[in-house]
């Protein structure tokens, strides 16, 4: 399968994709908030499960995001694949984007349900390590010139930040939280209702989407731009 | 249509959602769309300044 990522067959194939991600990402956000709005007031919580609609999807793409990272990394530290090395660096930023939209969206769905902006429990503190993680890990691209030396070290700090993705999934099982516990995937099926888990499912569809859209263009970017840079290097 | 729209007591925090949201990911648009069509542009001009 790695014989066939190169970065010139991935630019042959991505292009062509990359409308089509784009319009099915549209239409899958457009379809959730639609459904998202017309979706009756939650008996507990009222028009606040609204929220839900962004900030669970948001938390969602910010933990997929990581673990495409931290493979990706893996996958450039073991077999020196170019491109594996281009696709962790490439989702870093769209992941801090994503965890920082879901920290956010938390916060403005905790304060009126909760009385509290923040609280320091095992959830909402393991997703703030996430996104510190995410932004030493983009520090550390830039800190250091050499792209080999970049690539290594930061697939180091990708693989041992990953220890951070079982905690956020089982932190509340582990410890007594504030932060309500799993409803969507649990044993005996998802126990929240099917008005709010469709336009959830389309929300979490279309932010999946609109993930995969930008971080092709991403890679694509890095592509293009080192092709640039040896051309540069090729020409002094 | 108002009525699609009408939330509880706590609209402001629920439009506040919402907006942070659009702002976060249409910035996220911008930026990726912006460095991918400058850095296509630049790889253009260097491949131009090398044939």
């Amino acid at each position: 399968m790695l014989r066939y990522a190169n970065p010139k067959r991935f630019m042959d194939l991505s292009g062509p994709a990359l409308p089509w991600l784009g319009a099915a990402a549209a239409i899958f956000l457009g379809a959730g908030l639609y459904l998202g709005f017309a979706a009756p007031p939650d008996y507990q919580q009222g028009d606040t499960v609204k929220i839900m609609f962004v900030h669970v999807p948001a938390a969602w793409v910010a933990m997929m995001t990581y673990g495409l990272m931290a493979v990706s990394a893996a996958v450039g530290l073991i077999y020196r694949h170019p491109l594996a090395d281009v696709a962790a660096k490439a989702a870093a930023p769209l992941g801090a984007v994503f965890t920082a939209l879901a920290l956010i969206t938390g916060s403005l769905w905790g304060k009126p349900m909760w009385g509290a902006w923040w609280v320091w429990d095992g959830r909402l503190t393991s997703f703030l390590i996430l996104l510190l993680i995410y932004l030493g890990y983009i520090a550390l691209w830039n800190a250091i010139e050499d792209e080999t030396r970049a690539a290594r070290a930061t697939a180091i700090l990708a693989l041992v930040g990953a220890v951070n993705l079982p905690i956020i999934e089982f932190s509340v099982r582990w410890w007594t939280t504030l932060h309500q516990g799993e409803s969507i995937l649990r044993p005996g099926g998802p126990s929240i209702s099917a008005v709010f888990l469709w336009p959830l499912f389309a929300m979490a569809l279309g932010y999946t989407l609109l993930f995969f859209t930008l971080w092709i263009v991403r890679i694509r970017t890095e592509i293009l731009e080192r092709r640039a840079r040896s051309l540069m290097l090729g020409l002094s | 249509m108002s009525g699609f729209f009408a939330l509880d007591q706590y609209a402001n925090f629920i439009w506040a959602a919402y907006g942070v949201s659009v702002l976060g990911i249409g910035v996220a648009i911008v930026l990726c769309a912006r460095s991918y069509t400058r850095a296509k542009a630049r790889l253009a001009n260097l491949e131009k300044g090398n044939s």
